[in-house]
């Protein structure tokens, strides 16, 4: 696409101080086996243009799914119109906004998924039957995502950045009923499981024969008691780690969220300019990076959408405050220094800060040595409900599996686990972190933000973890 | 683009073979967007975008594949590439037992066209009217399109042109007011009417905030509250196919432990909406449908493949089964009495990122946002410090319904994931006695 791509740039004219043309084309099928039926494939392929131009001091976009040079060049230029038309009013003085000239590639790792569709339907009926291991299992589906894609990036600075991806989604639930009680377990939730790569991504998760497990899972909940209600200490899996970070860390932390971007939709933030440096966010136990650069995980890539180049960066150390994650614009209009987050979900969306890959870093202990580390508590497993306000500090979440930690040792399973705190608070509480063989490498493909909306692919890395004092309950008995 | 719509039918038509049968779900929008923040322009561009679902069915196997158009001459070439790729999956593809879709050729179209204001011109009509406040706002408008088509001729157009602007001034930190103009006819005396209701419920946030202990509080829920909370009941609450699994959040409901007060009715009213009345299956929808009826639970929302998995009848809801224009039905409490029928508690202007605590209980959480204020006497006292509340949607819109309004807000969706939303609320506002806070 790279050809094509400067081919077309070469024959656009545009006279704004600068502009970009960014070229999307994604393709992917999903394959499903629900309820023992193998469902219809279902396939697509995303192919469109963005232009953003900067003139007069403003800036515009225009996106059009018309990639021929006279679609395109009608996109740029109404893009110059909208820069012109707004300059006067625009939140930032483009003028003053010194683009990147990057120029590079990126590729996932792996080698092409090389499974013919055949044998994807059989892995998944196989793991779909496994699913049903009880008449009370009334729905049950094993199911896979498959997406490639290819970003090129060409602006009039002379940046030229192109970015192959794979990604894989495997996807297995069961859901249990029994009267008036319903549960469902996931392999790490909806789509939790998510990577680059190929096929290997299934082993690491073994895909392969956890549908038995899920589908007893499910119908153990069944019978178990609700989680308890009290003040307690928790051990959080990395299934739900992903989610409190993604909410009470990653979210909080957008630049574009602290300067009021976000206010009329996704919301504000509790942290404001001055804390960074110097705010303790968590315990000494915190460490917090934003990561790009791990091979495997979601949202990894060499450059974002501005073409900034992507880095390695602690934003919480020891517990300590230190960056936003903020793009190259954000950064300008907050004069600090952020990380190359600037990131649209398609080509039909501008940029805007996001997390990308959030990490919290390994500890020291051991599984065995996070549950003797609670005396009497619950063990928490795989998100299922997800609520914080719109400074992200007073959240609730829940999850499909609870186990007692009764002497610290793992005893009865519970269910509907829900915990609730506030995040200026919660992460101090973090009493001991586990070590890489509790760390699991996640994500989600549905991150939400952004006028117009967007919903991107986010990557999370965590250890499990154990938090003191927290407030935990079930649900309606 | 209605002329494209039909291009792209003849090239589906067209290249279909014998034994063949294909349909095509065409979306299109042509969307100018911009954001505001700081009563300033943070960005503004505009988006075409045409995507095309082509749909090929050979006996009992089938597939399909979502495809970019250009709206050009190349987009016949587009839907026969389609077609030949999905050509390519059904070779071996498993047969699918629960495939239904319409023979029966019925063909529909509507077209709204509205009078929108020049992009610009609402960019600096906003602009202006906000000046003095912290405004951070969303504009989007231009015209969005749905298309159905199959192979045997049936062809369904659906064409609206409207606007939808929401903003919020900004007092303080978390404390705001939100607002809305959404239609078909700019009009900038409208504008400014809005603009200035908004800047006098402003001043009330001037106060310090009023922060309450976790407990239950009488709360008046807004419409756009209301829609927060009904929201969650179309999460898979009136699906036939989590209905019939068993994981509808109306569980208790289909087993007979719960039900709502008799004030209660919701009904998906497409004749009402803004919604296409036609489905991707080439199923043309009812125009209502009753869904909880006098506090009763009605008709799930049924799609045509549910229909043949479970054995029942569908009536043409798309593959989501969610309602695409929820309607409930007014009540006796004039709007104007709210603050004095609520006398003391909690004027709730906005709910915030909802979710299920107990799914099977339909027990939900969220926070209070824009708008929210402490009232004492029947008079305001302050904005209300933000709150969790935690309950079950059967006390809320049951035994501690007081009642809902007469007025009812239309609500058209601002949602604008992947492409502009078409769907809609009407709703009322609704008093209840407890609404129970957690922290």
């Amino acid at each position: 696409m790279l050809h094509t791509a400067t081919s077309l740039f070469h024959s656009l004219r545009c006279d704004g101080s600068f502009w970009s043309l960014r070229l999307v084309d994604e393709r992917s099928e999903s394959l499903a086996v629900r309820r023992d039926v193998p469902q219809p494939a279902s396939r697509s392929r995303d192919r469109g243009a963005m232009v953003t131009v900067y003139a007069d001091g403003g800036a515009g976009y225009a996106a059009t799914s018309d990639v021929s040079v006279e679609g395109v060049q009608a996109a740029l230029d109404r893009a110059a119109r909208w820069a012109r038309s707004t300059a006067s009013r625009s939140v930032i003085d483009f003028r003053a906004v010194e683009m990147p000239a990057s120029r590079g590639d990126f590729e996932s790792p792996g080698a092409d998924v090389p499974w013919p569709r055949a044998r994807w339907y059989e892995l998944l009926a196989a793991e779909s039957r496994a699913a049903r291991v009880d008449a009370a299992v009334v729905d049950w589906e094993a199911s896979v995502e498959l997406r490639t894609a290819e970003h090129v990036y060409l602006t009039s600075h002379g940046a030229q950045v192109r970015q192959r991806y794979r990604f894989v989604m495997p996807g297995l639930y069961a859901t249990a009923n029994a009267g008036s009680i319903t549960q469902t377990r996931t392999l790490r939730g909806g789509r939790g499981v998510c990577q680059q790569g190929g096929v290997e991504v299934l082993a690491r998760f073994g895909f392969e024969g956890a549908g038995r497990q899920i589908g007893d899972e499910a119908v153990a909940l069944l019978a178990a008691p609700e989680c308890p209600t009290g003040r307690m200490n928790v051990l959080l899996m990395p299934d739900q780690m992903i989610l409190q970070i993604h909410e009470s860390i990653g979210h909080p932390l957008e630049l574009d969220r602290i300067l009021g971007d976000e206010r009329n939709f996704a919301g504000t933030s509790f942290v404001t300019p001055d804390m960074f440096g110097a705010y303790r966010y968590g315990s000494e136990l915190l460490d917090v990076t934003f990561d790009p650069t791990r091979p495997e995980e979601f949202a990894s890539y060499g450059f974002d959408d501005d073409g900034t180049p992507a880095e390695r960066a602690y934003v919480i150390r020891k517990g300590v405050l230190e960056r936003p994650l903020g793009g190259l614009l954000s950064q300008r209009r907050a004069s600090m220094p952020g990380v190359a987050n600037a990131r649209a979900d398609n080509w039909n969306r501008p940029p805007i800060d996001r997390m990308a890959n959030l990490n919290l870093e390994s500890g020291d202990a051991s599984f065995d040595e996070l549950v003797r580390t609670v005396k009497n508590g619950v063990l928490m497993a795989t998100n299922s409900s997800w609520s914080i306000d719109d400074s992200r500090n007073k959240f609730q979440f829940g999850c499909e599996y609870g186990r007692l930690i009764e002497d610290g040792k793992l005893t009865r399973v519970v269910r509907n686990p829900n915990y609730r705190g506030v995040s200026a608070s919660f992460w101090r509480s973090l009493l001991r972190v586990g070590n890489d063989a509790t760390r699991e490498v996640l994500g989600t493909p549905y991150c939400g933000k952004g006028e117009p909306a967007q919903v991107i692919r986010v990557g999370h890395a965590s250890p499990a973890c154990v938090f003191g004092d927290v407030e935990v309950f079930g649900g309606d008995a | 683009m209605e002329a494209r719509f039909h291009a792209a039918a003849a090239a589906l038509t067209a290249h279909t073979r014998g034994h063949e049968v294909s349909t095509l779900w065409f979306a299109a929008e042509r969307s100018d967007f911009v954001r505001f923040n700081r009563g300033l322009v943070r960005q503004a561009g505009t988006v075409s975008q045409i995507y095309a679902r082509v749909h090929l069915i050979a006996g009992q196997r089938h597939a399909d594949v979502t495809v970019t158009l250009a709206g050009n001459h190349e987009d016949a070439a587009s839907i026969a590439a389609a077609l030949d790729e999905l050509r390519g999956v059904l070779e071996g593809a498993p047969e699918d037992p629960f495939l239904l879709y319409a023979t029966e050729v019925h063909s529909t179209r509507r077209v709204h066209r509205g009078s929108l204001a020049e992009p610009e011109r609402a960019v600096s009509a906003l602009v202006d009217a906000g000046v003095g406040a912290d405004l951070v706002g969303f504009y989007a408008a231009g015209p969005t399109y749905r298309g159905f088509a199959n192979s045997f001729g049936q062809r369904n157009w659906h064409e609206v042109e409207s606007f939808n602007l929401e903003w919020s001034l900004y007092q303080r930190a978390d404390k705001a007011i939100k607002s809305g103009y959404a239609g078909f006819e700019w009009r900038d005396d409208e504008l400014a009417r809005r603009m200035a209701t908004a800047k006098a419920q402003y001043k009330a946030l001037e106060r310090a905030p009023h922060t309450v202990t976790p407990g239950k509080y009488r709360a008046w829920l807004t419409p756009a509250a209301l829609n927060e909370l009904t929201s969650m009941l179309s999460w898979g609450g009136f699906s036939g196919r989590a209905r019939e699994t068993r994981q509808s959040c109306l569980l208790r409901m289909q087993t007979g432990d719960a039900r709502m007060a008799d004030a209660v009715s919701l009904t998906e009213n497409l004749g009402e909406g803004i919604a296409p009345e036609f489905q991707g299956d080439g199923f043309v929808r009812p125009a209502t449908v009753p869904l909880v009826t006098r506090g009763s639970l009605g008709d799930a929302l049924v799609s045509p493949r549910t229909a043949k998995e479970f054995a029942v009848a569908h009536n043409g809801a798309s593959s989501s089964e969610s309602p695409d224009a929820l309607d409930m039905a007014a009540g006796e409490i004039p709007a104007a009495e709210a603050l004095a029928r609520l006398d003391r508690g909690i004027f709730v202007g906005n709910l915030w990122y909802l979710n299920f605590s107990d799914r099977a209980a339909c027990r939900v959480t969220g926070m209070t946002r824009f708008g929210t204020f402490w009232v004492e006497g029947g008079e305001i006292v302050a904005p209300l410090a933000v709150m969790r509340f935690d309950d079950s949607m059967f006390r809320l819109l049951g035994d501690r319904l007081e009642g809902l309004s007469a007025e009812r807000d239309f609500i058209p969706s601002a949602m604008t994931y992947r492409e502009r939303a078409v769907d809609s609320a009407r709703l009322p506002s609704a008093l209840v006695s407890e609404l129970t806070l957690t922290l």
